[in-house]
């Protein structure tokens, strides 16, 4: 029986702003056992970063207001002080971000970064021993000549080897969870395979779990065992990855693989795109919040569905009120679209 | 490859080299070798994709044809007209024929100018119209491009970034161009914005008979958009070809490995497939490696590879450059011509010595491991 | 490193030069400016004047009479017209007031600018912040000279009676005397700039606080004390550093003319001023070559300390 590291219970995560109460975060459930790699997809504004920055309590401000329990091994990370957070942080749960490049401070050699986290948490450990642990983490990430670029800048980088660097960073201290926001969006495809490849590689090497935040569905295929899709801050499908690729049942994750280009299917005429764009976080739409946007949408949708087991698969959750039978037909339509005419 | 009639876009030879100046006196110590020596053409109402990894030259390559970096060798002809040379007097109603979209929508944008402005002007500079006509243009384009006629007032950071990238579009439209140089319109959209754009583009094709020559880093991506798909690798072009066949029939390796590099939204197949992923970075454009660029990150690389540089060789319609040509029968290997587009010598020299064509295709089943 | 210093050698040396040869022109052609007439005094008949002329060279050429002010720059040479002293003797004597008042207020401005800069954005938005910021514009609105004279007035020997009556007091002859005579003008010296820094860091922290890097130094688990000084203070004090390395400069030239004029200090600036107003172009030529040399020096030194706090910039 795996252990069961983190439990997200109802949480809810509102900001006080001048146009509004934004609600970032609205009603989220999940958990994350040992060695399980977890892939949250959605589009820009569903609440997918928001929910991985509470986690580590990044969002705590005079203007955030939260619900629900983050709970990490038994203890509720939402209520946690300060101080008892910090440690944490970077020690038993590590982030890294999209940008290695703003990501990481101009000013200081990645060595230094590197060997401040180290020891941040390790305040015995004299700096020296710190250092050749940094050189061994970069060399750990596939960085070649290490013990020269534990000196180097970060713009002496490329972006590949810098998101490798912070992945090293975070590892540093054999977290239990690795956070990885948008990992791969700012690199060219080719460094994206590599950095996918080296998280699944160091995940078994360091045996850690994965929260892995992406908006991009081919990303996740690969490495997740468990996915959860985001919009307008709530879960609106969530299940192992088979099920979620060939058998989804929300709409809009339909329009999300449609979306992709795809390289093992014949070329399609049009590529199938969601129309309009995600709604605001201050006026959300009434019932259903994919509605306003969704080819299917009927009348039964003005009230909100809830996040329920409704296939045969359990734990293949879903919030569309469509039939079984009626989601296989629209289904194909929907992703495939129709074959180019050539 | 028919060509018919005149090329719109005719590239010979072209190079640009960015120089690296030391010391005192600022003297040339190195150059960046970004474009080395391309040769290609661009058919009007084509769609032409350039494909290649951060550094390999696309973008350079792209910027190098509208003149918004000045040519350090070769020619370019638009229509026939050899534009290299010409004086920024007689380029400028030559712009109107060429215009660019940019990769970033948040920072192509002037946010200080409204929408109306960042569109219109373009019409302004060129002198197109009266006021009150370019203001009707432009809320035409804004109808086009998908977005509202009322968003004429705003700034653009009251818009997303696709209906950025939209604003940025209209703005290429603006003047009715001939050429349009999309330089990673959709690289930094998320996927499902990505298709809105990419279908746009196809859409405003159509309608507008315009040429696009399509930038990216994704072989996903410009599948859709693209009739021919050029892939450059340190500069140099390695593979030319009719869009569809470089998917069924990658003759280079580092092609291969490209696509092989594209996430499949397919569980099963994915973790099925053989992934090549290359190693470490693409070398710097300072100091390219010797003979064929790609054969230190090459898995087939042979002592051939790391001595003679191989000519662009044209498989029936279908160009690339490589010693170890893949998916190319021992028949097809030998009835290559060299193509015009090298200024190397004979095809006698790029006859592989081995049996040609290791079969590959874009997405190799992994071998089973027994046991 | 010696391509850098040799650049910068030149690069200072042409400036220098632009800057005596406009401050040559202006004098040419602001009127009543004809140094011989000035100099023969009211009754002075044409043969005089005639006589001033030729003595000084005002009949030679112009490029002539400025290649000879050149040379007597660098020989040492320069005489007042008014007073017929010998400049560089007046600059030397007023040396150390200007260099006392400047390091010292430079010392409190730049210490009360960055405290008072991370108090204001740390509590930014609450009142410590907006009291902050209201005493800061005050300080900048401020005008030196009011602000100067009425402390002068209030708090000196007239009223109060907590301070001396301006003056300066050499520190060789008085240590105490002179820390006391120099604490006015350090302050309202300071005030205008405590301000400005102040605003200005204040402005560079909040913005560096949204930095990536900060949140990343956050979700590793340093304390909020650790990503404040390591990485919020680093990256927003270096735009400080340059604005203090020409306001110091120019102070120390004798830009701080009104401070000192204030409380006669008979330093640098207070010579520059009453040569102004005297239109007497060699003292005028000696103290403007002066403050460009200190400007230019301190310039270059920015730039070289900028490559040590931002690596992008170093050459590779």
């Amino acid at each position: 029986m795996a252990e069961r590291l983190l439990e997200v219970r109802g949480l809810k995560v509102h900001f006080a702003t001048e146009d509004g109460l934004v609600r970032a975060v609205d009603g989220v459930d999940f958990e994350l056992d040992r060695g399980e790699v977890l892939g949250i997809v959605g589009e820009s504004g569903s609440g997918k970063s928001v929910t991985a920055l509470t986690i580590l309590g990044l969002t705590r401000g005079v203007n955030a207001r939260f619900e629900g329990e983050v709970l990490y091994k038994g203890r509720d990370l939402l209520k946690l002080r300060e101080e008892e957070l910090q440690s944490i942080r970077g020690n038993e749960i590590a982030m890294i971000f999209q940008d290695p490049m703003t990501s990481l401070n101009p000013v200081y050699t990645v060595g230094d970064q590197i060997v401040e986290g180290i020891l941040a948490h390790n305040d015995s450990m004299a700096k020296r021993q710190a250092k050749a642990r940094a050189a061994e983490l970069l060399r750990g990430v596939g960085i070649p000549n290490p013990e020269r670029r534990v000196d180097d800048y970060p713009h002496q980088f490329s972006g590949g080897m810098r998101q490798r660097a912070m992945i090293a960073m975070a590892l540093a201290n054999n977290p239990d969870v690795l956070i990885a926001d948008e990992p791969t969006t700012a690199l060219d495809v080719t460094i994206q395979a590599q950095i996918i490849e080296l998280i699944d590689r160091l995940k078994d090497e360091f045996n850690s779990s994965v929260i892995l935040i992406t908006h991009d569905l081919g990303v996740v295929a690969e490495i997740a065992d468990e996915i959860q899709v985001m919009y307008a801050g709530r879960v609106v499908e969530r299940g192992a990855t088979r099920p979620i690729f060939y058998d989804p049942q929300m709409p809009y994750t339909w329009g999300l693989l449609g979306s992709i280009p795809r390289l093992d299917k014949p070329k399609t005429e049009r590529l199938h795109s969601i129309k309009g764009a995600p709604p605001s976080l201050i006026n959300l739409p009434r019932g259903c919040m994919f509605r306003p946007r969704c080819p299917h949408a009927f009348d039964k949708c003005f009230e909100e569905p809830a996040l329920e087991n409704r296939v045969e698969e359990p734990g293949h959750l879903d919030r569309c009120w469509l039939s079984v039978e009626d989601k296989r037909d629209l289904r194909e339509a929907t992703i495939h679209g129709e074959l180019s005419a050539a | 490859m028919s060509s018919n009639g005149t090329p719109l876009v005719e590239v010979q030879h072209l190079k640009k080299y960015f120089p690296i100046k030391k010391g005192m006196l600022q003297r040339e110590v190195a150059r960046v070798h970004a474009v080395d020596d391309v040769t290609f053409s661009v058919q009007k109402g084509e769609t032409l994709g350039l494909v290649g990894e951060s550094g390999c030259g696309k973008s350079t390559l792209g910027r190098t044809i509208v003149r918004l970096l000045e040519p350090t060798e070769g020619e370019i002809r638009f229509e026939g007209r050899d534009i290299t040379g010409l004086g920024r007097r007689q380029l400028r109603p030559l712009r109107r024929d060429m215009q660019m979209v940019f990769q970033d929508p948040y920072a192509s944008l002037n946010p200080r100018k409204r929408v109306g402005s960042i569109i219109g002007d373009p019409l302004k500079i060129h002198e197109i119209g009266t006021q009150a006509e370019r203001k009707r243009r432009v809320q035409e384009l804004l109808e086009i491009v998908g977005l509202s006629p009322e968003h004429y007032n705003r700034f653009p950071h009251e818009f997303s970034g696709g209906q950025r990238q939209r604003i940025g579009v209209a703005r290429a439209l603006a003047l009715r161009p001939k050429l349009i140089v999309a330089d990673e319109p959709v690289s930094a959209l998320d996927v499902s914005i990505q298709s809105q754009i990419l279908n746009l583009l196809s859409e405003l094709q159509d309608e507008f008979n315009l040429t696009y020559m399509f930038i990216a880093h994704d072989l996903g991506v410009v599948r859709h958009v693209s009739d021919r798909i050029a892939v450059m690798y340190l500069g140099k072009l390695v593979e030319v070809s009719p869009a569809e066949e470089l998917y069924q029939r990658p003759i280079m390796p580092y092609t291969e490995a490209l696509l092989s590099a594209v996430p499949i939204p397919d569980p099963d197949l994915a973790r099925r497939r053989e992934r090549i992923v290359l190693e470490g970075d693409v070398p710097s454009p300072i100091d390219p490696p010797s003979g064929c660029r790609f054969h230190p990150r090459c898995r087939y690389a042979t002592d051939i590879c790391a001595k003679v540089e191989p000519p662009l060789t044209d498989y029936e319609g279908h160009l690339a450059a490589c010693h170890h040509p893949l998916n190319v029968s021992r028949e097809e290997a030998l009835h290559a011509e060299a193509s015009v587009h090298t200024p190397f010598s004979a095809p006698e020299d790029a006859t592989p010595t081995e049996p040609a064509g290791k079969e590959s295709h874009p997405v190799p089943e992994k071998t089973p491991r027994s046991g | 490193m010696a391509a850098f210093i040799v650049r910068r050698a030149i690069g200072a040396v042409i400036v220098l030069f632009f800057v005596s040869v406009i401050t040559f022109l202006i004098f040419i052609v602001v009127p009543g400016g004809d140094p011989a007439e000035r100099m023969a005094g009211k009754n002075a008949t044409d043969e005089n004047i005639a006589n001033i002329r030729k003595t000084w060279g005002f009949d030679q050429p112009v490029y002539m009479q400025y290649a000879k002010m050149m040379q007597k720059v660098f020989t040492g040479d320069l005489i007042s017209y008014s007073t017929q002293q010998n400049v560089t003797q007046e600059i030397k004597r007023g040396l150390p007031a200007t260099f006392s008042l400047a390091i010292g207020a430079a010392i409190i401005w730049l210490s009360f600018g960055v405290l008072v800069g991370v108090i204001s954005a740390v509590t930014a938005g609450r009142w410590s912040d907006r009291t902050i910021t209201i005493l800061a514009l005050v300080g900048i609105s401020m005008p030196v000279f009011w602000l100067g004279i009425l402390a002068r007035y209030y708090l000196g020997p007239e009223k109060l009676g907590l301070f001396p009556d301006g003056q300066y007091v050499p520190l060789t002859q008085n240590p105490i005397e002179w820390f006391y005579h120099l604490i006015l003008p350090w302050f309202v010296l300071a005030v205008l700039f405590i301000g400005f820094y102040g605003r200005v860091l204040r402005s560079n922290i909040l913005d560096s606080i949204n930095e990536d890097y900060v949140r990343t130094a956050r979700a590793k688990g340093l304390s909020p004390r650790a990503v404040l000084r390591r990485h919020v203070l680093r990256n927003s004090l270096i735009p400080i550093v340059t604005l203090f390395a020409l306001d110091f400069a120019g102070v120390l030239g004798g830009g701080a003319i009104l401070t000192e004029t204030v409380f006669d200090l008979n330093g640098v600036g207070q010579f520059a001023a009453r040569s102004v107003r005297n239109l007497d172009l060699p003292p005028i030529m000696a103290v403007t070559l002066l403050g460009a040399f200190f400007i230019v020096t301190f310039n270059a030194l920015v730039d070289f300390f900028y490559a040590y706090l931002d690596p992008r910039i170093r050459p590779s």
